[in-house]
């Protein structure tokens, strides 16, 4: 089961969700950013997922976020099962949603500084040195 | 002086720890899959109840037993502190495989690696998916 995607831009975004939910495309599915660093610019990439459950049809809108501004309108009025993704979406990638009723971290603690999902973010790993092993750095 | 065979005499501090150690209490600190593995200790099979644990105290000011069983993550780290710290003494903390004991497999930002660095643990063993070790 394919879905169709719609390239857009983050001024046309807003318009198109609403039309999107005029068309009775009832459910928002999926919200989620993909880093493309060093491969395109510009860098994030928000991608949202819809469902028709009347016209059995999926739709996907992919939408580039301006790397200095990172800010894209956010479409919790529009669908409220938004909300969370868009947290997710802040607390991993550091995407600001515009009027976002809440946008404050989700998964990691609130005092909580850099976003972990970005490709430039290390692991966070201790090395450990087990017995019998070369040592890895 | 002679005792008939039916008394049995000692002093407090024993009897005391000796009642204390036959029924422990332990609070649910049940985190992630170690938790499905204490469940299952707890029930028929690998019985707790053989140990005097089958009561796990939903409140922490009931229990003395705390097993953190499975991944505490950065956010949970204070909520862990919180509930060791309303139990009443003498409290224990039992560190239930790999995960709460040193990170476990996973070594990364989002975990604590080892839940020693919150809490003092008295016992640690590190066996993934340990229903009949605990």
């Amino acid at each position: 089961m394919s879905s169709e995607i719609i390239n857009t831009t983050v001024e046309e975004y807003k318009k198109l969700v609403e039309s999107l939910h005029a068309e009775n495309y009832e459910m928002m599915v999926d919200l989620t950013v993909v880093d493309w660093f060093r491969k395109k610019e510009p860098r994030f990439e928000v991608v949202v997922q819809f469902l028709s459950i009347s016209k059995n049809q999926r739709k996907t809108i992919k939408v580039f976020v301006d790397d200095e501004e990172l800010s894209i309108p956010s479409i919790t009025d529009i669908y409220p099962s938004a909300n969370f993704y868009e947290r997710e979406a802040f607390d991993m990638f550091g995407i600001n949603f515009l009027e976002h009723p809440d946008l404050t971290r989700i998964l990691m603690p609130d005092d909580w500084n850099g976003h972990p999902l970005r490709k430039n973010y290390g692991s966070g790993r201790i090395p450990v040195q087990f017995k019998n092993a070369p040592k890895v750095e | 002086m002679y005792t008939p065979d039916n008394i049995l005499t000692t002093t407090i501090d024993k009897a005391v720890r000796w009642s204390r150690t036959q029924s422990m209490w332990p609070v649910t600190f049940g985190l992630a899959c170690c938790a499905i593995e204490m469940m299952a200790a707890g029930s028929a099979k690998y019985d707790l109840a053989r140990y005097g644990m089958e009561v796990f105290r939903a409140s922490p000011r009931q229990a003395d037993l705390m097993i953190v069983a499975g991944r505490v993550s950065q956010k949970m780290a204070p909520v862990l502190r919180q509930v060791y710290d309303q139990m009443a003494d003498p409290k224990w903390v039992i560190a239930m495989g790999a995960c709460s004991s040193t990170g476990g497999m996973f070594n990364n930002y989002a975990l604590v690696q080892g839940v020693d660095h919150i809490v003092p643990v008295d016992i640690m063993y590190q066996v993934v998916l340990p229903a009949h070790s605990l």
